[in-house]
């Protein structure tokens, strides 16, 4: 019987025949946590006895969250950090570098690889072909002594994504769509896997943004073959030795099977306080958006910049209406000067943040006042998730919330473009 | 045998409910983050916990970030067992490595304010209030190995690897 992408890669990480529902202990190529997990991580690490890391250039730190630090507390928090970085030899990456997802995806995972993170959004590298989730500081900890962890092989569901995307519609809608209709924890404890004639054309940066929202319809993983889009991307990031080619077999047995033409997909939007409470952008014509947020690992990316940009460009934002722009690493920050995104964007009146998680988990860098709504691309609208409990966050594409920014108010992208 | 009062929560209760991304500057101090615990679900949670009660959510308790203060700070409020319909993967790992058992059940039939008898061998809860008993579902072998020893920092201090 043939083996769903979690098993394949589950299997040849335990060493053992990895079936759904069975309990397997598997090596992991890369663990990692962030700069407001990792101290909890450090401290869990010492408590368990461990000396040192099982593998130290497999075991990362990135300074991402609160980059740069908006308080001394954080701030000491980094320096515990950098410290245990020098101690035991881990890869770090400071404030400046980018969100740890996207520098995962950049540079450290490969297709196949095991990947696992003290951030719920580790998914985001199943757009790689690799098994990434999340877990909480005590497993990061563990693995980082012990170089593996254990897993519950998770039940797949298969999505089979066909059709061409009209204009102004993209990866995020289709991913709001799914969530939408599946629900927030509609695939709890599932694997999201992802094929069809839609995908087998899909840009990474696009396949990166339905991986990293797998999380939000409760999934363990959200995994896409590694083709030769994949093989590709590996290439421009000087790293095409990584690559090997991972597919599903063609008789893997499924828990269940989705089918979603995007054709018939229009601009989505995730209403408060849900990711899975969504309408159509053109249904909420008339919210008046009081902050325009685009960046995050799920649409901080060189793709999303510059349809953004392409919107914005000659325009301005809306006089009531902030706007705010955070790449997701150096990298994408460089391109998108290269390009002229960032001239266009600064043109439209956006304030750009340094590479890194920005206002998304209202820490700093664009916290919402009382009563205030902000349309956002991050991935998450849950009531204080952006600093305050008496605002409101809607989720979209960027193309979404470049249009938003213009009107400043909720708008279908197709009415500016 | 675990004794305590129900203390009811509804569906979709986030780990930015229990305890929210700004107060992170709050995570290297503890006794003053577990202050805020389930701030944004109810205001009032910190100051009408007492040790031994039960979180009693609904469906998906938990969902969101991988942050493990959040279940962190529910036990250091003394709370003995979180029940619901259902949990988010994360969240129900990062409570057992804690310590702190989560329990799946028809949560539908506890009130707020209800007393309740939690028998964890058994997998029973007994709602003294008003009489209903409830079975929860068996946690998976492997956690309950966990669970047992107090929370995976203790079983790997005790056992150095994972003995499946």
């Amino acid at each position: 019987m043939g083996k769903t992408l979690a098993e394949k890669i589950l299997s040849q990480k335990s060493g053992s025949d990895a079936r759904a529902g069975s309990i397997v202990v598997a090596e992991v190529a890369l663990v990692f946590a962030q700069d407001t997990t990792g101290p909890l991580t450090v401290t869990q690490f010492q408590a368990s006895g461990f000396q040192h890391l099982a593998n130290p250039n497999k075991t990362a730190l990135f300074l991402d969250h609160a980059a740069p630090s908006p308080n001394y507390r954080l701030s000491s928090e980094h320096i515990l950090l950098r410290q245990f970085a020098q101690q035991t030899g881990c890869l770090i990456f400071d404030i400046g570098d980018g969100i740890c997802h996207q520098l995962v995806a950049e540079s450290l995972a490969k297709p196949g690889d095991v990947v696992i993170g003290a951030d719920s959004h580790t998914v985001t590298a199943g757009g790689l072909g690799a098994f990434a989730t999340g877990m909480g500081s005590s497993d990061v900890a563990v693995a980082f002594g012990l170089g593996k962890t254990w897993f519950r092989v998770p039940e797949s569901i298969k999505v089979v994504v066909s059709g061409n995307f009209v204009e102004g519609v993209y990866a995020k809608d289709l991913i709001l769509h799914l969530i939408g209709n599946i629900g927030a924890n509609g695939a709890t404890y599932r694997a999201l896997e992802f094929s069809g004639d839609t995908v087998d054309r899909m840009s990474m940066s696009q396949r990166f943004t339905i991986a990293n929202m797998a999380v939000e319809a409760g999934a363990k993983a959200g995994l896409f073959p590694a083709d030769n889009i994949t093989k590709d991307y590996l290439i421009s990031q000087g790293r095409g030795n990584h690559y090997q080619p991972v597919f599903p077999d063609a008789d893997a047995t499924y828990e269940q099977i989705i089918n979603i033409n995007v054709a018939e997909l229009e601009p989505t939007v995730s209403k408060p306080n849900t990711v899975d409470n969504i309408a159509l952008a053109g249904e909420l014509k008339g919210t008046k958006i009081q902050q325009v947020f685009i960046g995050t690992c799920t649409n901080g990316r060189l793709e999303d910049l510059a349809v953004a940009a392409n919107i914005l460009k000659g325009k301005k934002r809306h006089p009531d209406t902030r706007l705010i722009v955070a790449p997701a690493s150096r990298q994408v920050l460089l391109a998108a000067i290269e390009a002229g995104y960032i001239q266009s964007l600064i043109e439209a009146e956006a304030v750009i943040l340094p590479p890194g998680c920005g206002a998304c988990l209202g820490l700093h860098q664009g916290v919402l006042g009382d009563g205030e709504s902000c349309l956002s691309t991050a991935n998450r609208n849950f009531k204080g998730r952006m600093g305050n409990p008496q605002a409101s966050i809607y989720l979209g594409s960027p193309a979404t919330a470049a249009a938003t920014a213009i009107t400043g108010e909720i708008t279908d992208p197709r009415e500016v473009i | 045998m675990l004794t305590g009062r129900a203390l009811k929560f509804g569906d979709n209760i986030s780990t930015d409910h229990i305890i929210p991304g700004r107060l992170a500057h709050l995570r290297s101090n503890l006794p003053e983050l577990a202050k805020h615990v389930m701030e944004d679900a109810d205001p009032d949670f910190a100051s009408r916990v007492t040790p031994g009660d039960f979180i009693v959510g609904g469906s998906n308790f938990g969902l969101g970030s991988s942050r493990e203060h959040a279940p962190l700070v529910i036990k250091i409020s003394g709370v003995s067992a979180i029940l619901a319909k259902s949990v988010a993967r994360i969240f129900f790992r990062n409570a057992i490595n804690l310590g702190l058992p989560v329990l799946i059940c028809d949560t539908d039939k506890i009130n707020d304010e209800d007393k309740l008898e939690v028998d964890l061998v058994a997998g029973t809860v007994n709602d003294i209030t008003n009489g209903n008993r409830l079975t929860f579902s068996e946690i998976p072998e492997v956690m309950l190995h966990i669970l047992d020893e107090g929370g995976l920092i203790p079983y790997i201090q005790k056992h150095g690897d994972f003995k499946l």
